[in-house]
């Protein structure tokens, strides 16, 4: 770990002008995911500046119904509120579905969002990987890439981004609140926070250099039945292999809208209107399921050792969308 | 001295004592409390920090190791590399040589050592040493360099192959016949404490607080190593946080910390990290094992032959003795086992918890359920078909063996008639359910042990051995042996373990620590008997109780009979030939239900239970907890624990906790362990068997078994995952009756 400065701000606008004022300075939150990456050296900053002071620890009611969420509530608080657990179930339980009680004690929603891929050779600082260091190669691809993605992939990087959370964030349209070292503010839809690797993979997210998370805010709870289903090697504390989020609202067997987002396959949550479209109106059965299932894999890679992902993503979703037609 | 050549006959632990019941761990309360000093903390010694710089290529030398900019960097001492390390003795059973020079055997092999005033400066220090490497090409997978395989020299002076009868004859005539081939994956021991030394030099004295499980074998191997007299290294490990064969050698931490400190002339602390520990002290090897069973229609064993390879680094003899449990286990005529070794540059494989039988088992017990299902034949019956009478290779006796009876009790605690043989019928909800077991069977070494044991004035006894306790209850068992020896309540007995300076005792490995310390502990209390005795003036035949001896009409305490002084008395234990007259083993039965998830093919235990008979059982309770975390290791092995070998680059691709899975709690629901009564007099003084391993041998192949009993997959590559499992329904084109089949809407 190289040696850092560290500054612990509490107010926003200090937060914001400490961000710039050294170069290569970072956030921490709960610092389970950064704190891990500098000890590797995988990460390097030379200035940190600690935002767990900063007035964003409150889940609030918005005035249209939804919830606005501080960047720095912890997964469990979040995963406890009442609120969520009656109106945003998916929410609750994919964050209950994530890491340990420990880690979810510590980690923050912002950090959720922005933690960083599980790819085993971004940890290995002897070998190649794109996403570390620019023009070094890819190391997953060829070697050993079980949990890697299958969907929106580049010849530079497989990696996928491994958050529970994010994938329920996604199905639930959440938006992002933040704001900029200028001082500005903007809303991102979670849709554009996180970017393909493409030819960049070492660019994750379309925030602007020292832009800020500070809220992430939820609609009004949708209609229908909210499921997060998580396939894992093991029944806790494991990364998911597949994820789907789903919210599903079905009566006498049609179903009339299904909002669908999945982890595990790709750089981010990964959603597919098409598929969503197909099931909009059609009746609840197999062949509905089996389309749905297409649609999302449309244009998909395997890299070998994650070519299971594909009847995986398969068999999980009709699994998901036949509970929730059947719940429904 | 106890020496096992003959039967111990009737000893004092035969009436009901302490021995036995179910006692909390004496050294519990210190361990929750945060009083029980690890190796990394002795903090009274102001260590300096040592932080290992690992190789990043596989195989190949150093052109050059630019040490510079760390030598300049904040807090740094020195940095210590090939160039300026000590001149160290030969690797080997006792030489552990570290920065012997510019060639490097496997990834992650210490370069250098960078000593700093704190951690995070030798950490940072670290990543500023620049070394060069001229790479080679190694080779990294042993299935495609099968044919440079050779036959080892034989581990502890047991052969690497055994053969009778005619196996190839047998086989081919044989009505009924599975020939198999499993494999078997690497893994980590993945204990908690990580390993970790703090060296102290005095003059020529070298102390070294450390992790480690055999510390006699230790300090040979620190001398060997570092070219100094035996008697000048004292080690220290009071309190381990579990070992499982990771600890059973001297590693670099400890040799490395040692160096530097003499450099110094300093203390100086190394605690690996995990990602180091991986790549930088041993792992299990994978094994492929091919098992050819044959058999009449009647089920009886006609041919039994197991082959299995190994690997290791080059130069290192140590193979997997997977094979070695399948020289006892079953009765056939015909039979054969071979062990070969293939050299292959990757990190140094060795001991991990049941070297040979926990993944020799995963195969062999697979294959008898394979065979018992292309016999149709249930698989209890099965084994007891082919049950010997004596050591189906030596023809020696058993001490004892009570394999029968665990299977038939756990078959009847289990509930195992309610198993449906045909595979894939049961359903529950989303899951297929199956059942399946396994046998168990584990060596029961013992080693020469001594032990020392004080009484003083006011009647605490204090027993002294250099064995250890890796979190297994050593502290406990030997408090209890003492205590009913001396006929003293727990409260009056202190254990002091873990440090050379007590009388030489082997440690904790291959399940003989109870049997070894155990037997020396019991003699040493033998011995001062005669001593109380002697100053009471009484007969052998006076009894000891409650603090006092009676004899002659008289009744007199104990604490009358020790002087101002104490009375001291020293034991040892011998485990004479008892081995060699008979075989030895604790045995077993595994019992698993799991359920397979008929969408996403993921594997859970339902329940779990093992039978077990081990001579008798020291501390109830430790017993239980040795044998169900050996049958959680075994849950792990059979679905989760793959050290995956990057077959591109060598060396591991994971390389922490979050990407190794052990089981975690929630992958073990409800599992229990019984052990069935049994008295081995052959075995230890106690008559007791070790324990520490027999709850792995066969716990993954029940959990193996029961997969295949839910799904009709038979998947042999472990650990089952869930694409195996998907995949051998799609090479069956079998949906495993889900999605598709299930009514939507
Ligand atoms: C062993 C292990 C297992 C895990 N298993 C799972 C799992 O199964 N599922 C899962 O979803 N997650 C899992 N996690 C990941 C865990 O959820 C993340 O580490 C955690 O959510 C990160 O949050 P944090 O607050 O600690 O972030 P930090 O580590 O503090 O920060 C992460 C990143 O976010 C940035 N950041 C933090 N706050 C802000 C802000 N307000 N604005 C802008 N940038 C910010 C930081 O600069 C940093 O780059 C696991 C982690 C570990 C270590
Ligand atoms: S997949 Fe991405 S993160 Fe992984 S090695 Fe390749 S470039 Fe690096």
């Amino acid at each position: 770990m190289k040696a850092f400065t560290y500054e612990r701000p509490t107010t926003l606008a200090d937060a914001a002008k400490a961000i710039m004022a050294k170069p290569n300075a970072k956030f921490i939150a709960g610092g389970t995911n950064l704190l891990d990456l500098m000890k590797l050296e995988v990460e390097t900053p030379t200035h940190l500046v600690d935002v767990n002071r900063l007035p964003l620890d409150k889940v609030e009611d918005t005035s249209d119904g939804g919830l606005k969420i501080g960047a720095l509530v912890r997964n469990s608080d979040l995963a406890a509120d009442p609120r969520v657990r009656k109106n945003y179930g998916v929410l609750s339980r994919a964050l209950l579905a994530g890491a340990s009680g420990q880690l979810r004690n510590k980690a923050t929603t912002a950090g959720n969002l922005l933690q960083r891929t599980r790819c085993y050779y971004f940890y290995d600082t002897t070998k190649p990987c794109n996403k570390r260091e620019p023009g070094s190669g890819c190391s997953a691809i060829g070697g050993f890439n079980r949990i890697l993605a299958i969907m929106g992939t580049s010849d530079e990087c497989i990696a996928t981004h491994p958050s529970d959370m994010a994938v329920a964030m996604r199905v639930l349209d959440a938006t992002l609140e933040t704001v900029s070292p200028d001082g500005s503010d903007r809303k991102i839809p979670i849709a554009d926070l996180h970017r393909l690797p493409g030819k960049t993979p070492n660019i994750e997210t379309n925030l602007k250099p020292g832009e800020m998370i500070t809220a992430v805010t939820l609609p009004p709870p949708p209609k229908g039945v909210q499921i997060y289903r998580k396939v894992r090697d093991r029944a806790s504390y494991a990364f998911a292999l597949v994820s789907v989020a789903a919210v599903v609202d079905a009566e006498g067997g049609m179903i009339k809208q299904a909002r669908m987002a999945f982890g595990g396959l790709a750089h981010k949550p990964w959603r597919v209107e098409k598929a969503e479209q197909v099931l909009a109106g059609a009746k609840a059965n197999a062949e509905a399921f089996a389309q749905a299932g297409e649609d999302v894999l449309a244009g998909g890679q395997g890299y070998g050792h994650n070519d299971f992902k594909f009847p995986l993503v398969r068999r999980t979703l009709a699994s998901v969308l036949t509970t929730a037609a059947h719940s429904a | 001295m106890i020496n096992m050549t003959n039967p111990v006959g009737p000893t004092p632990l035969d009436k009901p004592g302490l021995v036995g019941q179910p006692l909390d761990r004496i050294d519990g309360p210190l361990k929750v409390s945060g009083r029980a000093t690890y190796a990394a903390e002795y903090h009274d010694e102001h260590p300096l920090y040592g932080f290992v710089v690992q190789a990043a290529i596989s195989k190949g030398r150093l052109d050059e190791i630019d040490t510079t900019a760390a030598e300049k960097a904040p807090g740094v001492r020195l940095v210590l590399t090939y160039k300026n390390a000590l001149k160290q003795g030969p690797r080997g059973t006792s030489g552990n040589p570290q920065l012997e020079g510019p060639s490097i055997d496997h990834h992650g092999q210490p370069i250098a050592l960078v000593v700093a005033d704190t951690f995070e400066q030798a950490r940072a220090a670290a990543y500023l040493v620049k070394p060069r490497y001229a790479a080679e090409k190694g080779e990294y997978d042993m299935g495609s360099s099968l044919a440079k395989s050779f036959v080892p020299k034989s581990n502890n002076g047991v052969p690497a192959d055994t053969a009778s009868g005619d196996l190839t004859a047998a086989f081919t005539n044989a009505p009924v016949k599975v020939d198999v081939t499993y494999t078997t994956p690497p893994q980590t021991h993945a204990m908690m404490e990580p390993h970790a030394t703090i060296a102290v030099w005095n003059g020529d004295s070298l102390t070294l607080y450390t992790a480690n499980q055999m510390l006699m074998r230790g300090t040979d191997m620190v001398a060997g190593t570092l070219q100094i007299p035996k008697d000048k290294v004292r080690m220290v490990s009071s309190y381990i946080g579990g070992g499982f064969g990771g600890k059973l050698q001297v590693e670099a931490d400890a040799i490395l910390a040692a160096m530097a400190a003499k450099v110094l002339q300093k203390p100086v602390k190394v605690v690996l990290t995990r990602q180091q520990i991986f790549e930088i002290t041993k792992h299990r090897t994978d094994t492929i094992q091919r098992v050819k069973l044959a058999a009449g229609r009647d089920g009886t064993l006609t041919a039994i032959g197991h082959e299995s390879w190994s690997n290791n680094t080059p130069g290192d003899t140590f193979y997997e003795s997977a094979a070695q449990a399948t020289r006892s286990f079953y009765a056939a005529p015909n039979r054969m086992t071979a062990h070969r070794l293939v050299t292959l540059d990757l990190p140094h494989s060795s001991s991990m918890r049941a070297p040979g039988e926990a993944v020799g088992l995963l195969a062999l017990e697979c294959a008898m359920d394979e065979l018992a299902a292309a016999l149709n034949m249930d698989p209890i019956e099965l084994r007891i078909k082919n049950e010997p009478q004596e050591d189906p290779e030596k023809g020696r006796p058993f001490s004892t063996r009570s394999f029968v009876p665990c299977l038939r009790k756990g078959a009847e605690l289990f509930g195992w008639s309610k198993r449906n043989a045909t595979p894939g019928q049961v359903k529950d909800g989303a899951w297929l359910v199956g059942m399946g077991m396994s046998g168990a069977i584990r060596g029961n070494p013992m080693l020469t042990a001594k032990a020392s044991v004080t009484l003083d004035k006011n009647g605490i006894a204090t027993v002294r051995s250099s064995m250890t306790d890796i979190g297994t209850g050593s502290y406990t068992i030997l408090a209890q042996i003492a205590a009913d020896m001396l006929s003293l309540p727990m409260a009056r007995v202190r254990v002091a373990l873990g440090d050379t300076a007590f009388p030489a005792a082997p440690g904790s490995g291959g399940s003989f620590g109870a049997n070894s310390a155990g037997s020396a502990v019991y003699d040493a209390c033998n011995v001062l008997r005669g001593k109380l005795l002697q100053a009471a003036n009484l007969p052998p035949d006076s009894t000891f109780n409650n603090g006092n001896v009676t004899g002659l009409g008289r009744t007199v305490s104990l604490t009358d009979l020790v002087g101002p002084n104490g009375l001291e008395a020293d034991g040892a234990a011998d485990p004479g030939d008892s081995r060699k007259a008979f075989n030895q083993q604790s045995y077993g039965a595994h019992f698993a239900e799991v359920g397979v998830d008929r969408d996403t093919g993921e594997i859970r235990l339902r329940r779990m239970l093992g039978v077990f008979t081990a001579g008798r059982i020291l501390n109830a309770k430790t017993a239980r907890s040795q044998a169900i975390g050996g049958m959680t290791f075994g849950v792990g092995a059979a679905l989760t624990e793959d050290l995956v070998i990057d077959k591109r680059f060598g060396g591991f691709v994971n390389h922490d906790l979050a990407e190794y899975h052990v089981a975690v709690h929630a992958d073990i629901p409800a599992i229990d362990a019984v052990f069935l009564p049994e008295l081995d007099d052959h075995s230890s003084a106690m008559k007791s068997k070790g324990i520490g391993e027999l709850g792995i041998c066969g716990a993954g192949a029940a959990v193996a078994n029961a997969v295949y009993n839910a799904t009709g997959v038979r998947i042999r590559d472990y650990p089952l995952t869930l694409d195996k499992v998907l995949n051998g329904w799609a090479a069956a084109n079998k949906t495993g009756d889900a999605v598709s089949q299930r009514k939507a809407g």
